[in-house]
């Protein structure tokens, strides 16, 4: 077989599994919002009531806000980290990243854990969850892009009477300028989409469509609302996705070691110092918060809550514990279905099909709501009826996963690039030799990365399997909002230890998936 | 072993990159194939490893015809320009990497890895990151690694191009005496003139495709075969009319004080003086001086040439057609 032949053989693997998976549920809200009853109002009523034009309003300023506000607290750590060399630098590298791979409802409940109560169910509980889970994203993108920057220009700057400020206003934030942009729409559609941490903390005052798209299917079965809403939501996405896309090419990738990292002194040694310990405190403080309250029993402390998860619960049809195994036989299985169609398309997409790119991206997009609303419509029928097959969970939760694992996978393979292949052939490989000497060791620590992340992202998987997971099938995210949503304090305590242990098992995979990998090939 | 091209055609999306090129390289000769940038040379390096197959014409090895053979089987070495190490893998995982995949037992492995990293100067670098290399030390483990494979041909491909100064000039000497040591069949691509001169026994000049000259160096410069030829390599004496050109080498053109011309320039280029002089009737000649002292610019000389270093040479057309 040729290599184009081989090349489009690879790529029916993610196209069928997306057409079935993905396009069918979207064309299925598509039906029910345009087509839907005779007897109902029209899909243009629906998007006319003051309640939607509220929520839709609600949704785009709530984004707004949080993702300036994002901005404003993770550019002085990306400066930092960017551009200076200090103790435990590494340390708050990886401490930047804990918020992104936990999941969002661990998130909102540390949030819960952390604030007065007054504060607890706020907006700027919202802002500042939302703040904290997006750091990340403007750390790695615009600090890996600062820290490619040639500390020579700020230099010349400086020697041509630039003051400090000036040369950040006029040399750094132009050439920042893609970077912060596109680390600005991605937290936008995140903030834009988000589910869990609205639900939790947002309770029934504060309505984003996608959180409303769930209260409408799941609470008032009006499908036909949550279908329109569903498809606001992702034209809104859509256009999102498309700038961000665009500004994404623009900005290129740049990768390069930090070299530049120089030791702060004088007053940058003050402000790194501040920077540095400020966002250490905002990272760490809502997982401590978490921990404490999930000990706390009363007046005193405690287990009493981690033995409440092997005690009958009216919240769950289950005991407690049953959605933690639930929840890691699902994740399995939705990595190892993200991995067999990530993989063939993360091969594709390295071979410059970028088609197939935009595709396997589409589901991040979509929303983990719409994905779980789609599912709920297409597979509750012949020929293809999932609604009672636990199945359905694995699936949906591959489905998000899948765009983390071709990108975890397709700078990889793009590295093994076609010189050191020919490079490997003179030597004396042959194109076997080449895949097991060359591109088996080069994709090994990119794959266990891309397990890794596929599994964690599965295992929190909230807005999708919401829709989908069965009374009592409950995976752990569903199990803590069950709780969550019930009154009193031993329900609020046993969502708490659901989340310490969800955050330990999402810990304990990354680390994994690290350190497997950590050793390096010599000899 | 000797090393073979006969009528080397590589079209590739319908654009002649190598045009009907022939040559021959004996066993232990040095070729250095010499051409401005988009001239072919790096395609005919690839074809000669077996990277690139050729649309017309044969590679043939010893007299066996070996076109089509897959490169992982023609043990050629080829060094590319800018190394290209193995990432994942330290210094003595780059430069064993031939021999292991090839089969070779691990003892025998060590002591070739061992071997090649003296040659290039690097001994006792196996546990390096090859990410913490310089430039030129990276293209060093490179040519080791070409070497542990005891290739029956080593190609190089610009191997001084990324490096510059003092440190591409080391690494020439270096590598010429090395040839010489090992009496290797090398085959190397260039676009520096100086270089392919100190490394190859003859030099391939290429351009636009096609073989323009094949010569030793000192035959290149005593007979360019044509003007362009001549420009290529540096000389400035070239003189056309209609379809002749007169090449006057600077060492040719002698210049001494008192007389009607002036100089116009005076440049010292190593031991000798490189003069621009002005004649009367306004035309500029280069030459050179060795003398203790040189005549300086402004000063007025008379020139005298010496005839063995006049040729006439035709002038070249580019060829729009086929």
């Amino acid at each position: 077989m040729t290599r184009r032949r081989r090349t489009v053989a690879l790529a029916a693997v993610p196209v069928a599994f997306l057409l079935v998976f993905f396009a069918w549920p979207l064309a299925a809200i598509l039906e029910r919002s345009l087509l839907g009853e005779a007897d109902g109002e029209g899909a243009l009523d629906v998007l006319t009531r003051e309640s939607t034009l509220e929520i839709a309003w609600f949704t785009l300023w709530q984004a707004t806000v949080s993702t300036a506000l994002t901005l404003l607290a993770a550019l002085p750590l990306a400066w930092a980290l960017a551009r200076f060399r200090f103790r435990g630098r590494s340390l708050v590298e990886a401490l930047v990243l804990v918020p992104f791979v936990l999941p969002t409802v661990v998130v909102a409940t540390a949030f819960v854990a952390l604030l007065p109560e007054r504060v607890e169910r706020s907006v700027w509980a919202i802002f500042l969850a939302h703040v904290f889970f997006n750091v990340a994203v403007v750390v790695r993108v615009v600090g890996s892009f600062w820290a490619g920057l040639d500390p020579k220009l700020g230099d010349a700057a400086a020697t041509l009477g630039a003051r400090p400020a000036q040369r950040h206003l006029r040399v750094t934030l132009p050439l920042l300028g893609p970077a912060l942009a596109s680390a600005a729409s991605i937290v936008f559609l995140f903030c834009f989409t988000s589910f869990g941490v609205i639900v939790v903390l947002g309770g029934l005052r504060f309505a984003t469509l996608e959180s409303e798209i769930y209260n409408q299917a799941a609470r008032l079965f009006d499908l036909r609302t949550a279908a329109v809403l569903a498809l606001v939501q992702l034209c809104a996405v859509a256009l999102t996705v498309l700038v961000s896309s665009a500004l994404e090419r623009r900005l290129g990738v740049r990768v390069r070691r930090g070299r530049t990292a120089m030791p702060p002194v004088g007053r940058d040694r003050v402000l790194v110092t501040v920077v540095v310990g400020l966002s250490t405190a905002l990272l760490v403080l809502p997982p401590l918060a978490l921990v404490l309250r999930s000990l706390r029993v009363g007046d005193g402390h405690g287990f009493a809550h981690f033995r409440s998860l092997a005690a009958e619960t009216p919240a769950l049809l289950v005991e407690p514990w049953h959605a933690i195994l639930n929840s890691l036989v699902f994740a399995s299985a939705a990595a190892v279905i993200a991995l067999a169609v990530g993989i063939p398309a993360a091969v594709v997409v390295a071979r410059g099909r970028s088609g197939v790119d935009a595709l396997v991206m589409l589901p991040l997009g979509a929303s983990a709501a719409m994905l779980g609303f789609g599912f709920l419509l297409a597979f509750d029928e012949r020929p293809l009826d999932l609604r009672s097959s636990p199945a359905i969970v694995p699936v949906a939760q591959a489905l998000v996963a899948i765009p983390f694992v071709v990108r975890a996978l397709v700078p990889a393979l793009r590295a093994a690039d076609v010189r050191l292949r020919e490079a490997a052939a003179v030597l004396g490989a042959s194109p076997g030799r080449v895949r097991r000497e060359l591109e088996l060791p080069l994709l090994a620590r990119p794959l266990a990365v891309a397990a890794g992340l596929a599994f964690a992202v599965a295992l929190g998987e909230f807005g999708a399997t919401v829709f989908v997971s069965r009374a009592d099938w409950p995976t752990v995210p569903v199990a803590i909002f069950r709780f969550l949503g019930r009154p009193g304090e031993s329900n609020v305590g046993t969502a708490m230890a659901l989340c310490v242990v969800l955050m330990g098992l999402v810990a304990a995979v990354a680390l994994l998936s690290e350190r497997s990998l950590a050793r390096r090939a010599t000899g | 072993m000797s090393l073979t091209l006969d009528g080397v055609d590589v079209v590739l999306d319908g654009q002649p990159i190598v045009t009907d090129v022939s040559l021959e390289v004996a066993a232990g000769e040095r070729l250095a194939l010499l051409g401005p940038s988009g001239s072919g040379k790096s395609t005919i390096l690839r074809v000669i490893a077996g990277l690139q197959p050729p649309t017309r014409g044969e590679v043939l090895l010893d007299g066996r015809d070996v076109t089509d053979v897959p490169p992982h089987r023609r043990e050629i070495g080829l060094v590319f320009q800018d190394a290209v190490l193995f990432p994942h893998r330290d210094v003595a995982g780059n430069v064993g990497f031939g021999p292991r995949v090839t089969g070779v037992a691990d003892g025998e492995r060590e002591a070739r890895v061992a071997e090649a990293l003296a040659l290039v100067g690097l001994a006792g670098s196996e546990h390096r990151d090859v990410a913490t290399l310089s430039g030129g030390e990276a293209q060093r483990v490179a040519l080791a690694r070409a070497l542990a494979t005891r290739p029956r041909v080593l190609l190089l491909d610009e191997p001084l191009g990324a490096l510059d100064g003092p440190l591409r000039f080391r690494l020439q000497s270096d590598l010429r005496a090395l040839f010489e040591e090992l009496s290797l069949t090398v085959v190397h691509v260039t676009h520096d003139v100086g270089e392919a001169f100190a490394l190859g026994d003859r030099v391939a000049v290429l351009r636009a495709g096609r073989l323009a000259q094949l010569a030793s160096p000192d035959e290149l410069w005593a007979r360019p075969a044509d003007d362009w030829v001549a420009r290529f390599l540096g000389l400035r004496n070239v003189v056309a009319d209609g379809k002749r050109a007169t090449v006057t080498r600077p060492e040719a053109v002698r210049v001494r004080p008192g007389g009607g011309a002036v100089v116009v320039s005076a440049e010292r280029d190593g031991s000798v003086v490189r003069l621009v002089v002005r004649r009367d009737d306004g035309s500029e000649l280069e030459g050179v001086s060795t003398d203790v002292a040189p005549p300086g610019k402004g000063d007025s000389v008379s020139v005298e040439i010496d005839p063995a270093g006049v040729v006439e040479v035709p002038v070249w057309h580019e060829q729009v057609s086929d």
